[in-house]
């Protein structure tokens, strides 16, 4: 279903065209051979055909007239590992190459909502990101880096609501008035038991802290992005690229659902929902599941919620390169591989992208493989030409045809979710988690007999006895000084202030019509730690265990 | 169980399946691994039970000797391998279960396989590891009687 556009629509996308920012970094928008490039290319006689336009309704073609002549995408790398003070060296290196964004990593304790000095945090502080306890962790994260300035996204679910409040306390001392900050909360807890499975409380008190940041941010950081629908992590766990895009999407509407719900206007918080994809290895199928989702979602939002604002229809999305998809066999080849996968993402138009490392596959990224995944990004949208004309594959039958096909998938995977009686009652019943692991499965299989091959790991294996690169290692010294580092700060905080804080958030808890994040954001101004704050929310909800099913 | 060792295992006694646990250990959640791991061990003829997320290495001793296993799979990929997998080996020393095999797969660099082993893990199976290597391994390990 497309719709024809007559001369004067063209003259309307010139005229938004005309009126769009541009980028001013001087790079000439010529072929290597010096070609001039349209910004937009559109069939031969556009009158005759169905066709659409990018900047409008309903986006397959961009969310906006000028692509990337108007503004780049921004090259936000994911970072995060052993202390703060270590990670803060990393933050300043990746800016002063170039880097656009910051992204935080946060190690496992942090992303299960307990301290480090927990029992079970042993051996697990600061390998999987940064370890975080309470505010000082997060001064010294952000030490020396102007939040006004900056955007931040936060890659935290659970106790996302305790890691945003954390950051707001963090400005706040800089004096950045919350009214400036950017940046985004990962936030996205539905898609933790579908696939992530860091889940804490039960789906449904998980589902009213995540209202309460949007309400929240709605009112007092109203640029904030305030949860990133991840499709990323349903494909890293095995689904197909149909299935990410569905249930990504299922979860989203669920996301609107619930703040309707709460009573919230649409177009007060639909326009800081944003969205996370995958970009695998399948260059074309994931083209189309970009364009797909832009269209899936602007037509829901506009014909089925009633949506008004331009920019609640409008879809922006983050990308990150397959982690999946890097194979331990030849590292070195993660390179090309992640350069095909970041390719996808432009031409599908993503917003901003974390190009992987080639070691992330056997440890985290060394200086050095980090920069070269960065350099990667600044290659395709600096050398390639890529950038030069906004979606350049717009009307290639075979992507349009396979963009159509995408969304025909995912509606009626919409359907069968909607049988379930929504999102939640689906992941209860365990059909997402089931569709899944099929697919996973089959993947394997298809490996195992060879009608799916992989360089380096099924075929062309010469040459795998030389893997040997260097990868960053954690001492072990790290972990005991964070546990010291967090049993100081709990001996030298105001203890009075701070037993407060946490009894006031567990009865706000208990209290099913309060918002939790000014009682959040007091217990950590108190230097309370993630631990108690989280376990103060345990002690009302309750912790959530699912029902292994193979 | 114990009848059968008692009767000396009979050459006519039909053989058992291998039982194995299959456990995730430490805080990650990462299961797929685990459970493509699952489903090619069942369909090759081994018993599993998978304990779910987030086991400590009690836990999974415990569901090991109450299974009646005689092998535990580790699944983890969170970096805490070095701490974890000995954990389950000491425990099964303090349980006096030293014979269940334990094995383990995840992003394990080579230097920490070489240790590992020394400490008491069988294998090690890392990404890329083709599912018919750890069905070989497990069968070579228990040939059928």
């Amino acid at each position: 279903m497309k719709v024809r556009y007559a001369k004067e629509t063209f003259a309307e996308w010139q005229r938004q065209f005309e009126a769009a920012p541009k980028r001013s970094d001087g790079v000439s928008a010529t072929t290597v051979s010096g070609a001039e490039i349209e910004p937009l290319y559109t069939s031969a006689s556009p009158a005759d055909g169905p066709e659409e336009l990018p900047g409008e309704f309903p986006y397959t073609r961009g969310i906006h007239a000028a692509g990337y002549r108007g503004r780049l995408w921004t090259m936000r790398q994911f970072a995060g590992f052993a202390t703060a003070a270590e990670t803060n060296r990393r933050y300043n290196y990746l800016l002063e190459n170039g880097q656009t964004g910051l992204s935080v990593a946060f190690d496992m304790p942090t992303l299960m909502g307990q301290d480090s000095d927990a029992p079970t945090s042993r051996g697990e502080i600061g390998h999987c990101g940064v370890a975080i306890d309470s505010l000082d962790d997060m001064e010294t994260l952000f030490r020396g880096i102007p939040l006004a300035q900056v955007s931040t996204s936060m890659t935290i679910n659970s106790p996302a609501a305790v890691l945003l409040c954390m950051y707001l306390a963090v400005a706040e001392k800089q004096g950045a008035s919350m009214k400036q900050l950017n940046g985004t909360l990962q936030n996205d807890i539905l898609k933790e038991f579908i696939a992530q499975k860091e889940f804490i409380f039960p789906p449904e008190p998980s589902m009213r802290l995540v209202v309460d940041s949007i309400e929240y941010c709605a009112k007092e950081v109203p640029r904030w992005n305030t949860v990133s629908i991840s499709g990323y992590h349903i494909r890293e766990a095995g689904s197909t690229a149909a299935q990410e895009l569905a249930f990504t999407l299922a979860d989203g509407f669920a996301y609107v659902d619930a703040c309707l719900e709460r009573g919230l206007k649409i177009d007060d918080f639909a326009p800081r929902l944003a969205y996370f994809f995958d970009a695998h290895i399948d260059f074309f199928e994931e083209i189309a599941k970009f364009r797909a989702a832009r269209r899936i979602w602007a037509r829901h939002l506009r014909d089925r919620y009633g949506a008004q604002d331009e920019r609640s229809l409008k879809l922006r999305f983050h990308t990150q390169t397959a982690g999946v998809s890097l194979t331990a066999q030849q590292p070195e080849l993660n390179v090309a591989r992640t350069a095909i996968e970041a390719l996808s993402a432009v031409l599908g138009g993503t917003q901003s992208l974390h190009t992987n490392a080639m070691d992330e596959v056997l440890g985290l990224p060394t200086d050095k493989s980090a920069r070269i995944a960065l350099r990667t990004q600044q290659m395709l949208a600096f050398e390639s030409g890529v950038a030069n004309t906004v979606d350049p594959l717009g009307g290639s039958y075979f992507v349009e045809a396979l963009t159509d096909r995408m969304e025909a998938e995912a509606e009626a995977y919409f359907e069968r979710i909607d049988a379930y009686g929504g999102v939640i009652p689906a992941i209860e019943a365990g059909f997402m988690q089931k569709e899944i692991a099929d697919a996973a499965f089959r993947h394997q299989q298809e490996l195992e007999t060879r009608q799916r091959l992989i360089v380096g790991v099924n075929e062309f294996t010469a040459g795998n006895e030389e893997d040997e690169i260097e990868i960053l290692r954690i001492p072990p010294r790290l972990e005991q000084e964070q546990v010291e580092r967090v049993r100081e700060v709990r001996r030298r905080r105001d203890q009075a202030r701070a037993a407060k804080a946490v009894t006031e958030l567990r009865k706000a808890a208990a209290s099913p019509s309060e918002n939790l994040m000014p009682y959040i954001l007091d217990a950590v101004r108190a230097y309370c730690t993630e631990g108690e704050i989280m376990g103060a929310m345990v002690d009302v909800f309750g912790l959530y265990t699912e029902k292994a099913v193979i | 169980m114990s009848e059968v060792a008692a009767a000396g295992a009979q050459v006519e006694e039909p053989a058992r399946p291998v039982r194995i646990v299959l456990a995730k250990v430490g805080l990650d959640g990462h299961d797929r691994g685990v459970k493509v791991v699952a489903r090619a061990l069942r369909d090759a003829g081994f018993e599993i039970i998978y304990t779910g997320l987030r086991q400590t290495p009690q836990m999974v001793v415990e569901a090991a000797l109450q299974e009646d296993a005689q092998v535990i799979g580790l699944s983890l990929h969170s970096g805490a391998h070095m701490t974890l997998f000995p954990a389950v080996v000491e425990e099964l020393r303090r349980r006096r279960a030293e014979d269940i095999v334990v094995f383990g797969g995840g992003i394990v660099p080579e230097d920490d396989i070489v240790e590992l082993k020394k400490q008491g893990v069988a294998e090690i199976f890392t990404p890329g590891a083709p599912l018919q290597s750890i069905i070989d391994w497990l069968r070579n390990r228990f040939p059928a009687r």
